[in-house]
């Protein structure tokens, strides 16, 4: 298979082979890594919690986007980067893992979540003022967002201990 | 003295790893993965709770708003999962004691928490006696700057050390 071909390139790649077989590289990207996703997925609660209602409620939904958002992207740039890294070192192994999989459709759904928060739900979010109240959708966006990145945490813990 | 104070804790590590409670987790695979996991989304919560109080103090985040209303949004989501972390650390000892408690990863680790929790403390206190502690017109933002960078630095440290005890052999 084609898929198959281009895990293998990428696993002999120099970058790949140095991780591979340096001893504390892995755990020094892995550490970013973790202290990256801790920023993007405790930022994106606060904005979840926002639109649920729960919490924050002395701000507006937009305002809370706005102030986290930044801090979301960047941490997440850099948690891609750690991430596409230790994948590089094991191609194959993590490409065939179950919760290695499911971290991928977990991250996919999230996106796919949060496109449509910011096509149909996010509109009139200027009018919904200071008040806790939300609408309906951005309180469904809200839980979903929740949900799913939570569960990423837990495929990512649960990949780790399944690929020796 | 140091030798048995090192010998008496090994005892101790070797008498927990033969309790019932102990044999279970390790035995059962799906504990500690588990736990870890409840475990990382405690840290999430305090660390960046920490992180937004720590970003505002150095005006990097909400600037517009007033320190207080930023400290008593975020500081309940320091202390409350603080307990979490506490309560699952706890169980994940209970199932590797001697991979913890003998470790200098985790004891480094433990070292950290504890000034995390005084440099939180401290923001807390200095917080609710000067109300304008953090804002653009407090008179010590050097201070303020300082305990912000710290508080980082040690949660930074935290997560690293965590990390690290799975190396350390």
């Amino acid at each position: 298979m084609e898929i198959n071909h281009a895990l293998d390139w990428l696993q002999t790649t120099a970058v790949a082979r140095t991780i591979a077989e340096n001893d504390i590289l892995f755990p020094w990207i892995e550490s970013v890594h973790v202290l990256a996703f801790v920023v993007v997925v405790g930022s994106i609660a606060i904005v979840d919690l926002r639109l649920l209602g729960l919490a924050s409620t002395d701000r507006t939904a937009n305002r809370v986007l706005h102030d986290v958002l930044p801090y979301t992207w960047g941490a997440f740039a850099v948690a891609a980067v750690c991430g596409s890294l230790m994948f590089s070192s094991n191609a194959v192994n993590y490409a065939h893992n179950f919760f290695f999989r499911g971290k991928l459709i977990l991250l996919a759904l999230a996106g796919l979540n949060m496109v449509v928060f910011h096509l149909v739900g996010i509109r009139g979010i200027e009018a919904w003022g200071a008040s806790g109240r939300t609408p309906l959708a951005a309180k469904i966006a809200g839980a979903v967002s929740l949900a799913v990145w939570m569960s990423v945490v837990v495929f990512g813990r649960w990949t780790g201990f399944t690929m020796h | 003295m140091s030798y048995s104070i090192a010998g008496s804790l090994g005892a101790f590590c070797d008498w927990l790893d033969q309790t019932d409670l102990s044999q279970t987790i390790q035995i059962t695979s799906w504990i500690v993965p588990a736990v870890q996991s409840v475990h990382i989304l405690a840290i999430t919560a305090v660390a960046v709770s920490a992180l937004m109080i720590d970003l505002r103090l150095i005006g990097a985040f909400a600037a517009d708003q007033p320190m207080r209303r930023v400290a008593s949004r975020f500081l309940p989501f320091v202390w409350w999962p603080l307990l979490i972390l506490l309560g699952t650390g706890v169980i994940l000892i209970i199932g590797e004691p001697v991979r913890s408690l003998m470790n200098p990863i985790f004891r480094i680790k433990m070292v950290l928490l504890v000034a995390a929790i005084i440099v939180t403390g401290l923001l807390q206190y200095l917080q609710r006696r000067d109300p304008a502690f953090g804002d653009s017109a407090y008179k010590h933002r050097g201070a303020a700057t300082a305990i912000a960078v710290l508080s980082m630095l040690l949660w930074t440290g935290i997560i690293f050390a965590g990390r690290w005890i799975a190396y350390y052999a």
